[in-house]
């Protein structure tokens, strides 16, 4: 398992600077620091020295991959690329285009992405699996049909509707909630019940229809027809039985977003002004605040890979059979 | 000439997408194993009825990318200048809605602006009051009193005419398709699909006259901030669209096929490699990767004006790299199917027969393997359609979308987002943005669910029995 572990970690390692190179290419090749200078300053009233003086406030003013004015090993260390990337993976992020520390601001804004983001995901999946196992109990009945329906219809609908109306009927209409807004403690809850309501509701229609077909699948298999010859309830048979055996399934396509959590929702934190790590990423892309994109993308993969580790390490508590080595 | 004809790069790949859709159908009928499934299609209701809607957006999408830029007035013996302003064959047949602005918002249907206006009566003193439209509602005398009576009347008369004209339809379609295809007869298996799509006929050649009769002297959906008609507005987003949902296919088809059949087939350090590649790729949250690459895009658009002869080959070109960074995002997940499908096949017997005889690596991946994934091909093909509408909406919301003059679903909500909070409320910008968007990707997705009852083999147990 440990063994398993740290294979798994190093083999991250290359992914990281895959990802690295990739964004790196992206931000600084296709775009010189003279490029992103000019945007920074405004076109207008931009000088050659004003180029110099920003690109030596940001460090930007060495050469990009390969140093050849340097000694030794500083051929490949004294340049941009080394220096915004290696910090990265001792999650340093540098500063922000405004001043301020990106990791910091970070390590404050998980917390209201978090806040929103848990609750949603944990009743969503709970909401759905229930709703799902509902349906395979009423399988090929009218019912079953009406619940497949109402499921494409739930996810044919934009994300957008669901928070625009939302805000529309509870907020404006009915005053149930704030329309927008965020503080910590329990008066946040007036807050985060409308944006986790919505997630709930958003992600409903998909998830059931693919939990629906998961079970269906399991239903024809031999330990299905035993439990009901022991005379045991088809409730019972689908809560206990099927949906233990339909965890692997379900697992891999879930344990993978629990990391990834954190980075919040984009969409809903901008639209209800919940000062998480989602609204941090639109801001910073609306300011082309090339510095914080660059770190989200970098702990998105790192959160992406923790959750492919986390999958692997969930299937041994779900599976018996299942071994790591 | 009056006009010329102008070819955008998205133009181009929609009637390239639209020739390999032809040519796929032709081919198709060739080989009766290959019809099988199209014609378990044909017999499911709902996958005749989703895929009739959908052609109507095409149709429109299609009448949307035959670009030309009209020649502007000249005088005698002067070289023809065109104006360079880029319209469609669309616009040209919706020329109605096109120029008929108002000066601002109007709701559905009215006759009056939506804001009071000051304005000086005969007699020099100043009224507040709503102001008459210039054009919707603008044959009415008294509209306080006539509206109703007359939006009613019209709508009543294009209903009739329209259903009158889809029944016409059905009857031709039927006689002209009598000639090539057997008639089901109740009981039939296709029997059902075929009053199911006569039925849609009907309905929507009647949802259609009336739109069409009201909307010569109304705007049916109102008008938005600066008064252009959201009817318009909403059959120009189609496109952008039906672009977003093809051409982002076509772009990663290849990378997906080509990549994910050689790790499958080749393993060791090709697969090694290709594995690689697309994890990285698909650990990069999509999101942030599409925002990174359009910001990317747009400080090289910025600093290169130069590149473009008209601002809709800038949004055009943007869009299509918009696809572009799409289908770099979205090909990993089929191209680990088509992988993993492959590394099934390539112990099957018939593969090892071809190895046997010496058939070359390349030939077998493209003769042998190619054909036997199609299906999964297909059905991801179809299933992504709907989730990328969707993805136009949410990034152009987030700001790394369209361009803004582009017409689409997202660029639209955006405008109308803040609609809502106006006194009164002014909503049908959004609603007709939702609408017409939850009717193509509730129809895209019904149909990509169609064809996947159709095509997967898991699935087709009864068949046999039946």
């Amino acid at each position: 398992m440990i063994a398993y572990l740290i294979r798994r970690i190093l083999y991250a390692l290359p992914i990281l600077i895959g990802v690295n190179l990739l964004t790196f290419t992206l931000f600084f090749v296709v775009n010189t620091p003279d490029d992103m200078a000019r945007i920074q300053l405004g076109i207008k009233r931009v000088t050659p020295e004003a180029i110099e003086r920003w690109k030596q406030q940001h460090g930007y003013d060495k050469p990009l991959l390969f140093n050849a004015g340097a000694e030794g090993a500083k051929k490949l260390s004294d340049t941009i690329f080394f220096e915004k990337s290696a910090s990265m993976f001792v999650l340093d992020f540098g500063y922000s285009d405004d001043g301020r520390s990106i990791s910091r601001e970070i390590s404050t804004r998980m917390w209201p992405s978090l806040v929103i983001a848990l609750p949603a995901f944990f009743i969503g999946l709970m909401v759905s699996i229930t709703f799902a196992l509902l349906i395979t109990l009423f399988r090929a009945t009218a019912l079953d049909a009406t619940a497949v329906a109402i499921c494409v219809v739930l996810m044919s609908i934009s994300m957008l509707f669901y928070i625009i109306a939302g805000q529309f009927v509870a907020s404006k209409l009915w005053h149930w909630v704030p329309i927008s807004g965020y503080a910590g403690g329990l008066d946040g809850i007036k807050f985060v019940l409308l944006p986790v309501l919505i997630g709930v509701v958003g992600g409903i229609g998909a998830s059931s229809r693919w939990y629906r077909t998961i079970f269906l699948e399991e239903i024809g298999r031999d330990y299905v027809r035993t439990a009901r010859a022991k005379g045991l309830s088809e409730l019972r048979v689908l809560f206990r039985h099927v949906l233990k055996n339909a965890m692997i399934p379900i697992l891999t396509g879930v344990v993978v977003v629990i990391p990834l959590l954190f980075m919040g929702s984009l969409l809903t934190e901008s639209f209800f002004g919940i000062p998480g790590l989602g609204s941090y990423t639109i801001d910073a892309i609306q300011a082309q605040d090339f510095g914080v994109v660059r770190a989200m993308v970098f702990l998105g993969s790192v959160l992406y890979i923790v959750g492919l580790i986390l999958t692997d390490i969930s299937y041994t508590v779900v599976d018996p059979r299942v071994r790591l080595q | 000439m009056s006009f010329m004809p102008v070819i955008l790069w998205t133009d181009a790949m929609i009637f390239l997408l639209f020739a390999v859709g032809i040519a796929g159908i032709w081919w198709i009928r060739q080989r009766p194993h290959l019809l099988l499934p199209w014609q378990r299609l044909a017999r499911s209701p709902v996958g005749m009825v989703s895929l009739l809607v959908l052609s109507l957006f095409v149709l429109v999408g299609l009448l949307d990318s035959l670009h030309y830029r009209a020649a502007l007035p000249q005088k005698n013996n002067e070289q023809t200048v065109y104006s360079p302003e880029v319209l469609s064959a669309f616009d040209a047949l919706a020329s109605g809605l096109r120029s008929r602005t108002e000066k601002t918002y109007s709701a559905p249907l009215a006759a009056y602006l939506y804001a009071k206006e000051s304005t000086e009566t005969g007699d020099g003193k100043v009224m507040r009051d709503y102001p008459r439209l210039k054009y919707g509602g603008a044959h009415l005398a008294d509209p306080q009193h006539e509206l109703v009576a007359d939006v009613l009347q019209r709508g009543l008369l294009g209903a009739v005419a329209g259903l009158l004209l889809g029944g016409l339809l059905v009857f031709a379609a039927g006689r002209v398709l009598s000639i090539f295809i057997v008639r089901p007869m109740p009981g039939e298996p296709a029997y059902r699909a075929h009053r199911a799509l006569q039925f849609t006929i009907l309905v929507m050649a009647t949802v259609i006259g009336a739109t069409a009769s009201l909307a010569v002297s109304y705007h049916v959906l109102g008008t938005d901030k600066v008064g252009q008609d959201v009817l318009y507005l909403a059959l120009k987003s189609i496109r952008t669209g039906l672009v977003i949902g093809t051409v982002t296919t076509l772009v990663m088809l290849p990378f997906a096929l080509l990549l994910g059949i050689a790790a499958g087939y080749l393993r060791g350090w090709v697969d090694d490699v290709i594995q690689y590649v697309y994890t990285v790729l698909s650990s990069i949250p999509s999101v942030l990767l599409i925002a990174a690459a359009v910001l990317m895009m747009q400080v090289a658009i910025e600093t290169h004006p130069e590149w473009f002869e008209t601002s809709a080959a800038r949004a055009d070109l943007r869009l299509l790299f918009l696809c572009l960074i799409l289908g770099v995002t979205s090909w990993t997940g089929l191209c680990r199917l088509l992988r993993g499908e492959t590394l099934k096949l390539r112990e099957l017997e018939y593969i090892q027969a071809a190895q046997a005889f010496g058939v070359s690596s390349l030939r077998i991946m493209t003769r042998h393997i190619l054909p036997n994934v199609m299906h999964i091909v297909l059905i991801s093909v179809v299933m992504d359609f709907s989730s990328l509408v969707l993805a136009e909406a949410v990034l152009s919301y987030v700001g790394v979308g369209v361009d803004p003059s582009t017409m689409s679903f997202g660029t639209l909500i955006n405008a109308a987002r803040m609609e809502m909070g106006r006194e009164p409320m002014v909503w049908w910008t959004l609603a007709a943005a939702f609408g017409f968007m939850l009717v193509l990707v509730l129809a895209a997705n019904l149909f990509a669910d169609a064809v996947r009852d159709a095509f997967d083999p898991r699935l087709n147990r009864t068949e046999a029995a039946a």
